[in-house]
């Protein structure tokens, strides 16, 4: 398809803006003008219009197609959320922060005020603060936060760790990184999960945070969590919650009740947030009380009944992580979708997930190689070690799977398994889409083994074909030059 | 309403094809004492009576007001194609375009706001999106850092305070000193960077305009501190870029800022989008998601993300940054809405906002005592000294329905006087001239 710019055509126009009711300006000195205009399309609204409809005609997504991408959580998102954010699409923020402001916002802050509310009672903590942007900002904020807390105690030049598995997301060092840690990594044990012995053997007092996704990505809940939490406790190290798979816990277990002071949550995934092709996302995150001295500004408090206002000035905040209150509209959605499940709603949310992700694990493990096999719950993590024996990765199973209509799982991650195929249905799929997806599965299975060399080929039915990511690596072609 | 499609007979015979007897027993694994007690959160609701509550909680923000404030949010038209095109479920429902073939559309829109960007700001490359303008300026000055190897920052106190603050949240255990040079009358002080101006500093932030409204061209300042080694980063606002002199034509070696006005609604602060360009040379310290052009295996164009050795989910811990999901869907938005737009609008809209801004400002100034803070000229945003404290005066222009300007004071020692008016494209000559009368009033009240 050709780009937006290769069908400009110089001179053609697309919408008509307002005509001026004032007078022209006098012209700015040339110093500051730009000497040529950027070289922006030039389209009718029509063409403007086929050229992003057909453009969204080549991807994939939840609403076309099954997407059972591990770890991204893909669960169907409800069209009233959308309705829901766009009730607060004129409000600006900056009204809030004018002096009296408060009073024409109480709308806006209620409700992350009461989103708050809700999601430390998901998770078992005592505030939460709405500001981070996404997951990652998330665990940035996190820990931050726990450096202020170790500062605060005058530990700030002993606290020089933090501690993840080698199961963890990239995110979970690369953001301790930013808050200035080392990273300490432990490896994941025949078990599939940390092994506790390596970590107990690796805590000192000089870890500040222990990092840990759970259940962790491979799908299986840490039984350890209680005893790896006091093991860090006793080494006034604190525990961060990596909300990634909330989704599969909610009702079950509250992070902050077993042993957890910090947490994000993505509302993108647990909470049913559309994603957007790649976000907005929105990563809330949760503390103990101890924490809540250095929660980012501004806060929001409740002041009376019904009336909200937002505390500014907090010394030992660690200061904003965003321009203003976070990702709002994704909030308003995330907000709508736990009020509209309630408590039942969220309990079956979790119970399905975990229901749809052991019977995919149960229909495939006889085709695919389990490397943990025990109940696991949202999400269950393949390995594509058989089929690579033959020639067939992980990778071609993939592309198999695009020929047949199927979003790839999650592929090459959790790094630890061998051609991990990391499958998480969501609860919102169906037992018929599950069993067709099963199928397939087992279809590429058995082509596998009868025609190994067929995979090199596919995908054969999308607008192209592997692609030469060298070639794109090395060239850095990444803007258009007509 | 959970959107579980699966019947009571299905979920049977899902648990017999496991082997267990119910739901709860998949719960096992987790240990009996670390179950939670208690769930108090309310039961559920259909998605009527869930709208229905949005609307009364919604209802409870006072609309109406006449809004003249900015601050880094601006209240811009968005073209209808904009909510129709991005509101297509192919785009908003699918995720990450880690599976390229599957995903071209995604990848070719974010290929096409690359190009946007770097037509708009005169640099060479971007990156596929950053959370906000605020987050930006912090990704920006950690790239200055990786680039230089140096671990000083000085910025403009001109900059937005909110993007200022977040840089020094995200910089504060990182072993960086960040010195701010404190404005001349709503500007950047000269004097006061070329004294802190040195080979120990690797980057200089600036904003054009800047948080006062004031337009500077740093020309000459980029050749200044290029001479040092150090890198120049400007934060932007994309609309004045219609007209205004790019970082690119200026020698400036990051620029940043907030795509909000770029088709994005206020939507109380978010979502919108950061966006960041460079020179070539420094493509592989950028953060986040970078699209790039190829070819699949039979020759044909193709999308994919590339560079992605910089990022976490490959380098973990030393990674350019920590940035995983980013702001697409906005991104999206503001590359529709600069098609929609397209080359000459985007030209008007800008000579729109600054005509309205010019009356406003005429109109205002007009008033006894009332003074503007700058020389330079302004876009469509500029600060007016008032002949009293501006809070009060804010406070009771609000109370009237004119969400009058943003009080300076509020972040400027000595400026209490100052209060930062914008005016966009949508306020009528009508509600501009409703403004000046009703500042009148104030004042003479007081």
């Amino acid at each position: 398809m050709q780009l937006i710019y290769e069908k400009s055509v110089p001179g053609r126009k697309g919408v008509k803006l307002p005509t001026a009711d004032v007078p022209s300006a006098t012209p700015l000195p040339a110093a500051f003008l730009r000497k040529e205009s950027a070289a922006l399309p030039e389209m009718s609204e029509l063409d403007t219009v086929r050229h992003f409809t057909n453009l969204s005609r080549r991807n994939f997504s939840v609403d076309t197609n099954f997407y059972p991408l591990g770890s991204c959580t893909m669960k169907y998102n409800a069209k009233i959320l959308e309705n829901s954010a766009t009730l607060f699409a004129s409000f600006h923020p900056m009204t809030a922060l004018l002096p009296g402001g408060e009073t024409f916002c109480q709308g806006s802050l209620g409700m992350l005020h009461h989103l708050g509310e809700l999601l430390a009672e998901i998770t078992g903590m005592d505030e939460v603060t709405m500001q981070p942007l996404a997951g990652a900002q998330g665990e940035m904020t996190g820990v931050l936060l726990i450096a202020a807390y170790h500062a605060a105690r005058g530990n700030k030049a002993k606290k020089k760790y933090v501690v993840v598995p080698d199961s963890s997301h990239g995110t979970n060092p690369a953001s301790a990184a930013i808050a200035g840690y080392e990273i300490i990594t432990i490896p994941t044990a025949p078990y599939g999960d940390m092994d506790i012995e390596l970590f107990r053997q690796a805590m000192t007092d000089e870890v500040a945070a222990v990092m840990m996704t759970c259940p962790n990505t491979l799908g299986l809940f840490n039984p350890h969590i209680k005893e790896i939490a006091d093991i860090a406790h006793s080494h006034d190290a604190l525990m961060y919650y990596d909300g990634a798979n909330l989704n599969a816990i909610m009702g079950k277990v509250k992070p902050g009740e077993v042993g957890f002071d910090v947490i994000h949550v993505n509302l993108h995934k647990t909470f049913g947030t559309p994603h957007g092709g790649g976000g907005p996302g929105s990563g809330p995150v949760g503390v103990k009380k101890a924490l809540i001295p250095f929660l980012p500004t501004p806060r929001i408090v409740k002041t009376g009944e019904n009336t909200f206002s937002l505390e500014t000035r907090r010394p030992e905040s660690i200061g904003r992580t965003a321009a203003f209150f976070g990702n709002f509209g994704v909030m308003a959605k995330a907000y709508a979708y736990i009020i509209m499940l309630g408590k039942e709603g969220l309990i079956q949310v979790s119970e399905q997930a975990v229901l749809n992700a052991n019977y995919i694990k149960e229909r495939l493990k006889a085709y695919y190689d389990v490397p943990y096999d025990t109940i696991c719950m949202h999400e269950c993590v393949f390995s594509a070690s058989k089929q690579s024996a033959a020639g067939v990765h992980a990778i071609d199973i993939a592309k198999y799977l695009i020929d047949r209509g199927y979003h790839p799982p999650t592929v090459y991650f959790p790094m630890i398994v061998k051609e991990a195929i990391m499958i998480e249905p969501t609860e919102t799929e169906s037992k018929a889409t599950m069993d067709a997806f099963i199928e397939v599965m087992i279809d590429a299975a058995r082509l596998a083994e009868s025609d190994p060399a067929a995979f090199a080929a596919m995908p054969l039915t999308m607008p192209v074909t592997r692609l030469d990511e060298t070639k794109a690596a090395r060239e850095q072609k990444v803007c258009y030059v007509d | 309403m959970s959107y579980c499609p699966n019947t009571d007979k299905e979920q049977q015979e899902m648990l017999a094809a496991i082997g267990v007897p119910s739901v709860e027993a998949l719960f096992a694994p987790i240990p009996a004492p670390l179950r939670a007690e208690s769930f108090a959160l309310p039961s559920g609701m259909s998605e009527f009576e869930t709208f229905d509550r949005m609307k009364a909680i919604a209802g409870q923000n006072s609309a109406g007001s006449v809004n003249f404030i900015g601050g880094g949010f601006y209240d811009h038209i968005i073209p209808a194609a904009v909510d129709h095109l991005s509101g297509r479920a192919e785009f908003y429902t699918a995720y990450t375009p880690y599976q390229p073939e599957c995903s071209q559309g995604t990848l070719q829109a974010l290929f096409e706001y690359q190009s946007a960007i770097c037509r708009l700001t005169g640099l060479d490359v971007s990156n596929a999106s950053l959370y906000d303008g605020a987050t930006a300026c912090a990704e920006a000055a950690m790239m200055a850092l990786r680039v230089t190897g140096r671990n000083r920052i000085l910025v403009d106190a001109c900059v937005s305070p909110f993007s200022r603050e977040v840089l020094k949240t995200y910089l504060y255990n990182l072993d960086v000193e960040i010195v701010e040079i404190q404005p001349l009358k709503g500007a950047l002080d000269r004097e006061g960077i070329n004294r802190l101006l040195d080979s120990s500093v690797a980057g200089v932030l600036v904003q054009n305009p800047n948080f006062f409204g004031s337009i500077d061209d740093f020309t000459s300042l980029a050749a200044e501190i290029h001479a040092q080694g150090a890198l120049l980063i400007a934060s932007v606002y994309p609309v004045a870029l219609g007209m205004l002199k790019s970082p690119g034509e200026m020698g400036v070696d990051i620029a940043i800022g907030d795509g909000q006005s770029l088709g994005n609604p206020l939507s109380f602060g978010g979502p919108s989008f950061g966006f960041i360009a460079a020179r070539k040379s420094l493509i592989r310290n950028m953060p986040g998601r970078i699209v790039g052009e190829t070819v699949d295996k039979n020759g044909k164009r193709g999308f994919v993300l590339t560079l992605q050795a910089r990022e976490q989910h490959i380098k973990r811990h030393k990674a350019t940054s920590n940035i995983c999901s980013n702001q697409g869907l906005c991104a999206l938005r503001g590359l529709i809405f600069l098609t929609t737009l397209g080359r000459s609008g985007l030209v008007q809209l800008a000579q729109l906002n600054r005509d309205k801004g010019e009356y406003a400002k005429a109109a205002l100034t007009a008033i006894r005592g009332v003074k503007l803070l700058q020389s330079q000229p302004t876009f469509n945003e500029f600060t007016l000294l008032l002949p009293m404290a501006a809070a009060p005066v804010a406070a009771a222009l609000l109370k009237k329905g004119v969400a009058a300007g943003v009080p300076a004071g509020e972040y400027y020692a000595g400026l209490e006087n100052g209060l930062i008016v914008t005016v966009t494209e949508k306020r009528s000559k009508a509600e501009i001239d409703r403004l000046a009368r009703a500042l009148q009033e104030v004042l003479q009240c007081n």
